[in-house]
């Protein structure tokens, strides 16, 4: 575990060395302070405000993290031939993707806890009650952009940054919109419906993932229904590092 | 079979890449023996494209052979060792920018499995041998060239592997930096390692290396000692240098040289081949002048490697 410990550290240091994380997140953090502003200008429920914007904030500069700096995780090592010297010591391949997939989910993990203070704090300033459902909603969130980090990761051992970034993109609507698809493919001919069907099962299930409406409008979610969720989240990111290691094992570096 | 006595052995050494969308391809190495004796510094050299830095990446696992065997110290490549026999120094310095001298080394020692504690003392001793220890401290991105070549030593270097792959190890070196390259590679030869080292850098090869291999379009064209290579033989020219020499015996002079220039008081002429030699002497012992020096004129690995390879350019077309 040497291996894999050092190789998500060093990514754990480029992440937090590069001054674009910085804005990002100071971005979304002037984005969550804003909402005492907003707060002020809404008649109602200003409560449902704040979290609505604050989460949505979150969420959105989380996707924006995990995929522009996902995306370069083995492009960037590649393009700027470091990877010549990390893989011609003993490391196995499976290992370095690994180490590298751990490092951006700890960086993701660290951006998210930053911008839940932010919030806490402005909820705090709010006085807006905490419960809950709101640690689980960011554990969620969190969940989400680790699936979008292996899809990300995935992309990025077989195709060049920007197309990997496309494709991220493109599995972040498409996992979000799996009960769309899926109500179509009802409409349409057996082809139609098998072809939505199985894009529907292949494509990671975000929505699961969507947790804000419990802390908006709290109402049932049992503690098995969230380990299935946490479950389905770990099974699926394991299952993509898996095809990325096949993938990577395979590859020249010219 | 491989033999323990060769750090490399490589059969049929061959890569084919695949280029394009119609996957069209192209040959970068072709049929390569190579047996590397330990303990040897041994020269790669090759003009750009000519499969040097490919049969590197294939020794290091950067990339896969299309066919042939390889076998580092004995044992075959893609065998999982505990401890990786290879330091590699990748040709133009990249490392992690963002990293100090003092983490790439430790992120290095790492990666082949050593320990915080093993590692910290062997960064000491890394940085003390490259000249690096004033600035441990500092970001991989401040460092020069010459800088930046020497922590690449060091890198490899990491886990005292027993062999060594430098490619490029003097590109873009000022004289200096040349001159330290130099003499570290010497002294990794010292230590009892075997180097195997590419450069466009003829003098550099010449200099250094026990053993060299002029590989041409992929393939190898010439294999030997740096001194078998330069061996004169028999119609390569020699220079004589003569004093004294009278109207007469110029005159028998003309016809068996091909050159022939006056020098103050004495000719320098230029002989092709033993023979005509033997014939220059008679002359010289004839009209009773005195022979000042003889030289052969023995070629330099630049111009064995030029003829290597527009003889295989003649072979092409």
């Amino acid at each position: 575990m040497i291996r894999v410990w050092a190789v998500a550290l060093c990514t754990i240091r480029e992440a937090v060395r590069d001054k674009l994380l910085y804005n990002l997140v100071a971005f979304a953090l002037f984005l969550i302070g804003s909402t005492i502003l907003l707060s002020r200008l809404t008649l109602g429920d200003f409560h449902r405000l704040v979290l609505d914007v604050g989460l949505a904030s979150i969420n959105l500069f989380g996707v924006v993290i995990a995929i522009f700096v996902g995306v370069g995780l083995v492009n960037r090592e590649i393009d700027r031939k470091t990877i010549y010297v990390v893989l011609s010591k003993t490391i196995p391949r499976w290992q370095f993707l690994l180490g590298k997939y751990l490092g951006l989910a700890c960086t993701v993990a660290g951006n998210v806890a930053v911008m839940a203070v932010g919030l806490a704090l402005v909820l705090w300033v709010m006085d807006v009650p905490m419960h809950g459902e709101l640690a689980g909603a960011l554990v969620a969130i969190c969940l989400e952009l680790w699936v979008l980090t292996a899809v990300a990761l995935l992309c990025s051992t077989f195709t060049t940054t920007t197309l990997s970034a496309i494709c991220t993109l493109a599995v972040y609507v498409i996992g979000h919109s799996i009960g769309q698809l899926t109500a179509l493919g009802a409409k349409l001919d057996t082809l139609g419906r098998t072809v939505l069907t199985a894009i529907a099962y292949v494509m990671p299930d975000l929505e699961r993932f969507n947790l804000k409406g419990l802390v908006v409008e709290p109402h049932s979610f049992s503690s098995l229904d969230f380990s299935l969720m946490v479950a389905y989240g770990l099974t699926y990111i394991g299952s993509l590092l898996a095809l990325a290691t096949l993938v990577f094992k395979r590859r020249d570096f010219q | 079979m491989a033999t323990a006595t060769w750090a490399v052995r490589t059969e049929s050494l061959t890569k084919v890449f695949r280029l394009g969308l119609r996957g069209r391809p192209m040959t970068a190495v072709h049929r390569v023996d190579l047996a590397i004796e330990s303990g040897e510094i041994f020269g790669f050299l090759g003009a750009n494209g000519a499969g040097k830095t490919t049969i590197f990446k294939i020794l290091t696992g950067l990339v896969t052979p299309t066919s042939g065997n390889v076998w580092i110290l004995g044992r075959a490549l893609g065998a999982r060792a505990s401890a990786s026999p290879i330091g590699f120094l990748p040709e133009s310095g990249y490392y992690h920018e963002f990293l100090t001298a003092e983490e790439f080394l430790r992120f290095t020692g790492q990666l082949c499995g050593m320990s915080r504690s093993r590692c910290a003392a062997r960064i000491d001793e890394l940085l003390e041998l490259v000249g690096l220890t004033g600035v441990r401290q500092v970001t991989l991105r401040a460092f020069s060239k010459g800088m930046l070549q020497r922590i690449g030593i060091a890198q490899a270097l990491i886990n005292d592997p027993p062999l060594m792959i430098l490619d490029e190890p003097m590109s873009g070196l000022d004289p200096i930096g040349r001159k330290q390259m130099r003499e570290l590679i010497l002294g990794l030869k010292v230590a009892g390692k075997t180097v195997l080292f590419s450069s466009h850098i003829v003098s550099d090869v010449e200099l250094l290396c026990d053993r060299v291999t002029m590989l041409v379009k992929g393939s190898v064209v010439a294999t030997g000692r740096v001194r078998d290579l330069l061996h004169p033989r028999a119609h390569e020219p020699s220079e004589l240098m003569i004093e004294g020499m009278n109207e007469e015996g110029l005159f028998h002079l003309q016809p068996l040289v091909s050159r022939l220039v006056h020098r103050d008081a004495q000719v320098v002429v230029t002989v092709q081949g033993a023979s005509q030699v033997e014939m220059v002497l008679d002359v010289i012992r004839v009209s009773k002048a005195r022979l000042v020096s003889l030289t052969p004129q023995q070629r330099s690995l630049e111009e064995l490697f030029a003829s290597s390879r527009d003889e295989s350019s003649e072979v092409n077309s």
